[in-house]
């Protein structure tokens, strides 16, 4: 089932993509099946089992289902401090 | 918010004395700067980014499990975002307890966690003209090297 989704883009995904958030309309059934297809769209570099996922500002799990109106951020390894 | 995002100056002198409690005996501060090398290459100056909304909520978590773990009066930290100076205050944990013992102990769990946790990113400007986001790596040998792997300051 298509739904369209909010992703933000920080740090080196946001380079990497040229944006900082965008809308996707999109059929993945899972946070990590989002990710792949972006990665696979934008050649992102990170692949999946480096990154963290949080949806609606809170972390998440790549198995989490993803609902029209979701609003995701894919992490890249933090480096605070 | 005993965790604060802020792109002005950190004001450490003023978290201090925001800590003050007559129960307090021990206060313990970190400062972390931004220092001029990292893995040999020489660093001229650092950008933060953070994704405010959970770096925020994750720092509060890292606090509120100081406060039930070491049993401290009071804990602060703020972390700058923005382009940064070589020695520049980027981050600063204060802490005050009873005793200097929990003191001690929790201000380096909310150092240490926060490195670990918290949604914020560095990119390392060096004196060459290149750049690197800290801990993004994908090529062998030149990763930042997992949880607390971030190479510059704190």
């Amino acid at each position: 089932m298509k739904k369209t989704v909010r992703v933000r883009y920080f740090a080196m995904l946001r380079e990497q993509r040229g944006l900082d958030e965008e809308r996707v309309a999109t059929e993945a059934a899972t946070a990590g099946e989002l990710y792949e297809e972006l990665r696979k769209r934008h050649r992102f570099t990170l692949p999946a089992d480096r990154l963290r996922v949080a949806i609606n500002d809170d972390f998440g799990s790549w198995a989490t289902a993803v609902r029209d109106g979701d609003a995701l951020v894919f992490l890249p390894p933090v480096a605070g401090g | 918010m005993d965790f604060k995002l802020t792109d002005k100056p950190i004001d450490g002198a003023a978290l201090m004395a925001g800590l003050r409690d007559t129960r307090a005996g021990a206060c313990v501060a970190f400062e972390g700067r931004v220092r001029g090398e990292s893995g040999g290459r020489a660093v001229t100056a650092l950008d933060y980014e953070a994704y405010a909304p959970l770096a925020e909520k994750e720092g509060e978590r890292i606090l509120s499990e100081a406060r039930e773990k070491f049993g401290v009066t009071g804990a602060v930290c703020a972390h700058r975002t923005g382009s940064l100076a070589l020695g520049e205050t980027a981050v600063w944990v204060a802490v005050a307890a009873g005793h200097r013992d929990a003191a001690f102990k929790a201000c380096r769990y909310i150092i240490d966690e926060t490195k670990a946790r918290v949604p914020i990113w560095k990119r390392e400007h060096y004196a060459d003209g290149a750049t690197e986001w800290v801990s993004c790596a994908t090529r062998a040998g030149t990763a930042g090297g997992g949880a607390g792997g971030g190479k510059n300051a704190g």
